[in-house]
């Protein structure tokens, strides 16, 4: 809970991690239209390619730095109480963690 | 809709009269000396088109975050073996996944258009208020429209 991207880093990471997410799914859209996944085999052989592995761990990246500065606009515009604010960022600090540890595993077990 | 005309706002202090938002029209930055409680005419206010594309853009944002871990979830279940993949196909089939799955696009398409126009407002683009509504309606039917699209595809 040390780097908790506030103020322009804030402002910094919302706008950088939306514009790769913006070509992200431009280029998600793109493969699909021109190879839709049919097939477990020719899906898993596609994730597994290094170039794709790699915009995804950008992407999962870019996201959760994303939902950081999101969500906690939303909780501190709305959850005044200071305990119940300090203990609801706290949680989706650690949901976004859990959410990293298991994106993660899900690339590594691909290779 | 018009401001309410009683006598609340004629008190001594005089000089803020609240006609200066005359839009406004509900009370908010009444002198001290307004009764309370104020009641407000709900049917009478209305928020204009901005408000709408902004509040949504959180209200997609947070329906976003929350259709995450089930993202994730898919994700790795269609890459685990082939039983998982055929699983996450099937669902495609069914009608309340896709039902959600429309709702994440309009979320996604919402929250992507209006994430565009606050881009483009950092650049000091669109910043008049006749360019801003006119976008801000953009970005609300164009959300809407992109998840019918979705609805016709998926359907």
């Amino acid at each position: 809970m040390r780097a908790r991207f506030t103020g322009l880093k804030a402002w910094w990471v919302q706008r950088v991690s939306a514009v790769y997410m913006l070509l992200f799914v431009f280029f998600l859209l793109y493969s699909f239209a021109l190879q839709p996944p049919r097939a477990f085999p020719q899906w898993h052989a596609w994730m597994a390619r290094p170039g794709t592995s790699v915009a995804f761990l950008v992407f999962f990246a870019a996201l959760l730095g994303h939902m950081w500065v999101g969500l906690r606009d939303v909780l501190l515009d709305y959850a005044k109480p200071a305990a119940l604010r300090r203990s609801l960022l706290a949680l989706v600090a650690s949901g976004l963690l859990g959410l990293g540890v298991w994106l993660l595993s899900i690339l590594f077990w691909l290779a | 809709m018009t401001p309410p005309s009683d006598q609340r706002y004629s008190d001594a202090a005089g000089s803020h009269s609240g006609r200066e938002h005359p839009g406004a029209g509900v009370g908010v930055d009444a002198p001290v000396r307004s009764p309370r409680p104020v009641f407000l005419d709900l049917m009478g206010i209305q928020m204009p088109v901005g408000a709408l594309t902004s509040i949504g853009h959180r209200i997609s944002g947070v329906v976003l975050a929350a259709s995450v871990p089930a993202a994730v979830y898919l994700l790795g279940l269609s890459l685990r073996d082939e039983a998982g993949f055929a699983q996450v196909t099937a669902l495609f089939g069914k009608f309340a996944f896709k039902a959600a799955a429309v709702i994440a696009v309009w979320a996604l398409a919402h929250h992507v258009f209006g994430g565009v126009r606050h881009l483009l407002s950092d650049f000091d683009i669109g910043s008049p208020l006749r360019v801003a509504r006119r976008s801000a309606w953009f970005v609300n039917l164009a959300g809407v429209a992109v998840a019918l699209l979705a609805a016709g595809v998926i359907w």
